[in-house]
């Protein structure tokens, strides 16, 4: 009986103040949220950017399932379904510029990826520091060069009458050729130059992953008679391996998003049926176009986005089961 | 100062222990590789320098190899007498202080408060800011908010439509996490400070360096830009150096009548030709200029983001 009471009394207690607590967490929040009243005010502005710059677009882009018209703007204009989508996967442009978007972006990641690990393998078994010091300081400079620059001088280096490459050919009795007239070299201009001139910036976050790894171990093989390019082998590229295999997955899940300014400024007549990407192309419908056609060019964009959002997302969980570091 | 004393251990290990001859040849054909990559890297930079030195009609035959030949400086009188680009030189000088200032402000306003693990709601915050990094609206629907808001064809087209970059947003808090203890504020609250205040007294001057890099960082991005201007802009007034760069060295527009009686074809071109390597070194000077600083912060800045708290 006794025992049946106190049961009896004490379940109502304790509804009673877990009411009571729940009220109290949320005057709790309300408190603390009124006491922080500061760092909310210094958050307005940047979230009125971001909303305004990054979600008002987000919602915009549903102009890709309407005919988006100057009078209907982005919320009055005729709904047409998936219309602009069907008419982008019928149209003779739609395998060019998927395979021309995939192509440079694997070809761009299959050797842009090593050479800057190589690089920084290369430059930390240097011990000369002021030819080490010469060497990163060289190659990092082209980073800050502007893509317009990047390219008036790709261009003026391979001009056919004066060029590096005209130099070239002239003394070695090779036939003159204008390579940037020439579709079939455009792929590898893109990518070679890109990695003149990113290299040694890539380098840097191997290098600070090399200079990380405990120097006991080098020490320790080198008393066993271990060569340098065991070291290298055995020490150091297990040692970038994290880090490297992040950077892998995530420059592939992030591959469909070539620097794409540079691929328009690399573009001429003669070239666009294997320079022409999803990118450029978005950008020629939507607002370099005579008729300028935005729905159409938001469909395209929209439909690289989601693949965008596809692959980073399975980039992700890739890393996640490798029990990497991912991003979220 | 620790990895500095490691790498010294690591050199007497080394000098100690004679090098075998295969380690020998190991080391020459890196020194090897390593010079034919920085001879790779220099050359073109070596070769536009002299070029931009050189008598036009030297440049355009094919004379220049490496030393600028027939050395003259005419070029860069023509390029400081050619109004646009003085016009563009002036408008990037514009949107490059006036858009980092701005940029630098908004991105610490962001980061702060997303630091704070008292703030309510932190989690649903920093989502907000990085989730457009997965996924965006694209193009056109950014350019319809821009164009609605009324910033086309104005100044303001190059400094509020970009104005954050999420990831120097991500390397500022990651900075913060790593270089401000969260002790520091605890003291603070406890001597009264506000939140405003804390930021304006204790962290910004903790983090001047951090200031730095993030000011550098935008200043060279809104420098080096083109795209925006080429789409929010067509009012030729307002262009930036990068615009006046692309008329003259990719679409081969330049006004020679305005600065240069030539009047013999040849002569035309081949001032045309040498007016590009000019206005490619005039155009890089300054973020040359600014190089040793924005290559050690730089560094400093990816490091401090590879930290990612």
């Amino acid at each position: 009986m006794g025992v049946m009471r106190s049961s009896e009394t004490v379940q109502p207690a304790i509804s009673v103040r877990s009411a009571t607590a729940n009220r109290g967490s949320l005057n709790h929040l309300l408190l603390q949220i009124r006491r922080r009243w500061q760092l909310y005010l210094l958050l307005a502005l940047p979230i009125a950017y971001i909303i305004t710059f990054a979600y008002i677009p987000m919602v915009g882009a549903q102009i890709a399932f309407r005919d988006y018209t100057v009078a209907g703007g982005v919320w009055g204009s005729e709904w047409v379904g998936f219309a602009h989508f069907e008419r982008f996967f019928n149209s003779y442009q739609f395998t060019r510029l998927i395979t021309n978007t995939i192509s440079l972006g694997i070809y761009l990641l299959v050797v842009g990826f090593p050479i800057p690990i190589i690089l920084a393998l290369s430059l930390h078994q240097v011990q000369t520091l002021w030819f080490k010091k010469l060497v990163q300081m060289v190659t990092y400079a082209p980073h800050f060069i502007s893509t317009v620059v990047m390219v008036g001088l790709i261009l003026q280096m391979l001009n056919p009458r004066f060029g590096i490459l005209a130099q070239l050919t002239t003394a070695l009795n090779l036939p003159q050729a204008n390579a940037m007239s020439r579709p079939e070299l455009y792929q590898s201009i893109y990518v070679w130059t890109d990695i003149w001139q990113h290299m040694g910036f890539s380098a840097i976050i191997y290098l600070a992953a090399l200079t990380n790894i405990d120097p006991a171990l080098h020490e320790a093989a080198v008393v066993d008679g271990a060569s340098r390019f065991q070291r290298i082998r055995h020490i150091d590229i297990p040692g970038i391996m994290p880090i490297a295999t992040m950077l892998l997955i995530l420059n592939f899940g992030n591959f469909i998003n070539i620097g794409f300014e540079k691929v328009l400024l690399l573009q001429n007549p003669v070239n666009t049926s294997v320079s022409e990407i999803l990118d450029t192309y978005v950008y020629k419908i939507g607002l370099a176009s005579p008729t300028l056609d935005f729905s159409y060019a938001t469909a395209i964009g929209l439909f690289k986005g989601v693949i965008a959002l596809l692959m980073v997302v399975v980039a992700n969980y890739a890393v996640k089961k490798m029990g990497q570091e991912s991003l979220w | 100062m620790t990895s500095l004393g490691l790498s010294k251990r690591a050199a007497v290990v080394d000098n100690t222990i004679r090098a075998s001859a295969g380690d020998r040849v190991f080391m020459v054909i890196n020194y090897v590789l390593l010079t034919i990559i920085l001879l790779i890297v220099l050359y073109p930079l070596v070769y536009t320098l002299s070029a931009s030195l050189s008598d036009p009609s030297a440049v355009i035959t094919g004379k220049v190899v490496l030393f600028p030949v027939d050395f003259s400086l005419r070029s860069y009188e023509k390029i400081f007498n050619y109004p646009t680009i003085i016009n563009g030189m002036l408008n990037s000088l514009f949107y490059t202080v006036v858009g980092s200032s701005v940029s630098v402000v908004l991105t610490i306003l962001a980061a702060y408060p997303l630091t704070r693990k008292d703030l309510p709601g932190r989690r649903f915050f920093t989502i907000l800011f990085f989730f457009p990094l997965l996924f965006s609206g694209g193009l056109i629907p950014f350019y319809l908010v821009t164009r609605d808001l009324g910033l086309v064809n104005t100044r303001w087209a190059l400094i509020i439509p970009t104005a954050l970059s999420v990831w120097n947003l991500i390397i500022t808090i990651s900075y913060l996490r790593s270089s401000i203890p969260e002790e520091l504020w605890e003291a603070a609250q406890i001597d009264g400070c506000s939140d405003i205040g804390y930021l304006m007294k204790i962290i910004l001057p903790l983090s001047k360096s951090l200031v730095a890099v993030l000011f550098l960082v935008y200043a060279v991005a809104q420098w080096n830009q083109y795209f925006f201007s080429l789409i929010f802009q067509t009012n030729p007034d307002l262009a930036p150096l990068q615009i006046v760069l692309r008329n003259i060295l990719i679409l081969n527009k330049i006004d020679l009548g305005m600065i240069a009686d030539v009047q013999r074809l040849a002569d035309q071109q081949a001032l045309q030709e040498q007016l590009k390597f000019s206005s490619i070194v005039v155009a890089s000077i300054p973020v040359l200029m600014l190089y040793p600083f924005v290559q050690r912060y730089f560094v400093q800045g990816l490091t401090i983001g590879a930290i990612k708290g």
